[in-house]
């Protein structure tokens, strides 16, 4: 029994929360689904632990669905740099669920809550299956299951604000846009070589060489992946979609879905179209470095000027993610693993930032700045929560955000680039001056006649300090994390010339 | 005998990708410039179509049958591989649609309109407490 759970774990960590997902629709009442949901998160980090441990040395699973040989059956592919991820979608997933029985319990009317955590379970589904495979097309399949699952979730704030249902509209739009430019693509790469297994295609595509098929593959894919991970420019349907979104939602999406579109991106650059490829480098350097830094200023500066505490912090995710493309532009190992690193500190950092918002948002009953004012005094824990992930987001040292600005900034200086790592130093200010304007409302204004507010329940505020704890103890301990993180990297770099059958 | 600019049987020989960016330039541009909001749906079904037939149309082999075993040994078969990936993607696109609608649906139970315009004009009072500023008229 043992060995036959332990051989298909690459499987079952897919297809449990996807076979939990409709019993839980079937278990009715709220807090049942929410106990089974809770659990079978649990489940699922323990799965992908397990198989975070036995890729760590360096050996790759490959699992062949059903039977069927890559590369004309489906492959699940787990290496150190899936693995990792796995681990970080399944992980939040893992805290925020227990986070979000009161978040939601106040949010959802009870009769669908069960349908929200199927939702949930949907979209865990989907981005697990977007790490795992090893199949392009697949990617694309479970990309759109999280997708589908996403909107729904966001639309679900609509209880709250009606503005939800637009926000939803909107990223429906624009997400099954980018969906379908990724099918565009494939479907090129998959002209030019006749297959669609990720690693046959990487030696397919070095075989054929230069075609202006390729480069359309590679620019259609480039672009319907960066709608999904908003990146800058296409970054527009973000902010409305985490501000109106359950409180939950927001601190799940924003620690995972966009985590896992850089990961498909950093599968496609290196894995498929190889590392010296020379048009992606080009592309990368010309195209991706620019947009980069512009959101690192551009979406800081908008942030600055937000009221809302959960939009400002979505701008400020825009801007992060600028920093993870940055990382990945240098082409270099260190740039690599500060992309990789910054990919686990931001979901740390920016999961807990969003909890506190959600703790706002149920006990004071509002997330803007401005009627926050002396919520320092009233909620003592969530708000020191915030002082503490805030510092991470500015990037202090014992932080978990210092470690990723440490290796972007030693890229960019192996390169000597160091207009870009004064750059990178600038951008932390701009963040310095946004978390400020929330630690100055919380604790130096006196707070509104007549407001009562209390502390938020234990059931939020230990997710929300298990995150914080977290982030201090990676930045203390960044040696667990970096190590990862470069091995990750190095095998990226070593696997556009690894063949599937070896 | 002329290095002509317009190589017609080029043009013609891959009319059928000329089709699909048509159909898919058709698509994304009711996306983006429409504002009802069911007329934005119908761009992008027009848009996933175009992607359908790139993908079916590049399967085809001329001359060959479909790809059911046959006893003639020189039978040509098509590839049936990007048509059982359309099925899937048509799959996925309904679903999109139907997700879609039922979104619209929702919104115009709590909005009165499926116009854009009035959306944003809504919101922006929600917002600010006041209409939008009047700026130029989108037809």
């Amino acid at each position: 029994m043992m060995a036959l759970i332990e051989t298909n774990l690459p499987a079952l960590q897919v297809v449990l929360p996807l076979v939990a997902a409709p019993l839980c629709a079937m278990l009715g009442r709220g807090s049942r689904s929410w106990a089974f949901a809770t659990i079978v998160s649990w489940l699922t980090f323990l799965i992908a632990l397990s198989l975070f441990t036995k890729t760590f040395g360096g050996t790759i699973i490959s699992y062949e669905m059903g039977g069927w040989a890559p590369p004309v059956g489906i492959e699940y592919r787990v290496d150190v740099l899936n693995a990792f991820v796995l681990m970080i979608v399944s992980g939040m997933a893992a805290i925020v669920l227990p986070y979000a029985r009161r978040s939601v319990a106040a949010e959802i009317p009870a009769e669908r809550q069960s349908f929200f955590y199927t939702a949930f379970l949907l979209c865990l589904t989907g981005l697990l299956g977007v790490t795992i495979t090893g199949d392009a097309f697949n990617v694309f399949v479970f990309l759109e299951i999280s997708s589908l699952s996403t909107y729904a979730l966001v639309a679900s704030g609509a209880w709250r604000n009606k503005r939800a249902l637009t926000a939803a509209y909107n990223y429906l739009i624009m997400g099954t846009v980018g969906a379908t430019f990724f099918v565009i693509g494939i479907g090129m790469l998959y002209m030019v070589t006749g297959t669609l297994n990720m690693a046959d295609l990487a030696v397919r595509i070095a075989a054929h060489g230069d075609s202006s098929t390729v480069h359309m593959g590679f620019v259609f894919i480039l672009i319907g992946i960066g709608l999904k991970l908003a990146m800058f420019p296409l970054h527009l349907w973000l902010p409305n979609a985490y501000s109106f979104a359950p409180s939950a939602v927001t601190a799940f999406l924003a620690a995972t879905a966009t985590k896992v579109a850089v990961y498909v991106m950093l599968r496609f650059m290196f894995t498929v179209f190889g590392f010296d490829y020379e048009f992606q480098a080009a592309t990368l350097e010309m195209v991706v470095l620019p947009l980069a830094i512009l959101a690192m200023f551009a979406a800081s500066l908008v942030a600055i000027f937000q009221d809302d505490l959960k939009r400002m912090l979505a701008y400020s995710s825009v801007a992060q993610i600028g920093y993870i493309l940055l990382g990945l532009t240098f082409l270099t190992d260190t740039g690599l693993t500060a992309a990789i690193i910054h990919l686990f500190n931001h979901a740390v950092t920016k999961g807990a930032l969003f909890m506190v918002a959600g703790c706002y948002v149920l006990m004071a009953g509002t997330s803007s700045i401005s009627s926050l004012r002396g919520v320092g005094r009233d909620m003592p824990w969530t708000t020191a929560a915030f002082v503490v992930a805030g510092f991470s987001l500015i990037g202090l040292p014992l932080t978990v955000g210092f470690v990723s600005k440490w290796y972007l900034v030693l890229a960019a200086l192996e390169l000597g680039w160091w207009p870009v790592a004064l750059l990178i130093m600038a951008s932390s200010l701009l963040a310095i001056i946004y978390v400020w304007r929330v630690v100055e409302t919380a604790y130096l204004q006196s707070a509104p006649e007549g407001t009562v507010r209390k502390e938020a329940p234990l059931s939020m505020l230990i997710p929300t300090w298990v995150l914080v704890a977290m982030s201090i103890w990676f930045g203390i301990n960044a040696m667990t994390t970096s190590a990862a993180a470069s091995r990750a990297a190095d095998m990226l770099i070593g696997s556009s010339q690894i063949l599937w059958e070896d | 005998m002329q290095a002509s600019i317009l190589d017609l049987d080029y043009v013609l020989g891959h009319y059928n990708y000329w089709m699909f960016v048509i159909l898919m330039m058709t698509g994304l541009y009711i996306t983006v410039s429409r504002g009802n909001l069911i007329k934005k749906i119908v761009g992008l079904n027009i848009f996933q179509t175009s992607v359908f037939m790139l993908y079916i149309s590049m399967g085809k082999i001329i001359g060959g049958t479909a790809p059911i075993l046959v006893d003639n040994p020189d039978a040509v078969y098509s590839n049936p591989l990007p048509h059982v990936l359309i099925l899937t993607a048509i799959v996925v696109g309904i679903a999109t649609t139907a997700l879609a609608l039922a979104l619209v649906v929702r919104i115009r139970e709590t909005y009165g309109t499926v116009e854009e315009d009035d959306i944003l004009a809504m919101e922006h009072e929600m917002e600010f407490g006041s209409g939008l500023p009047q700026g130029g008229d989108r037809g």
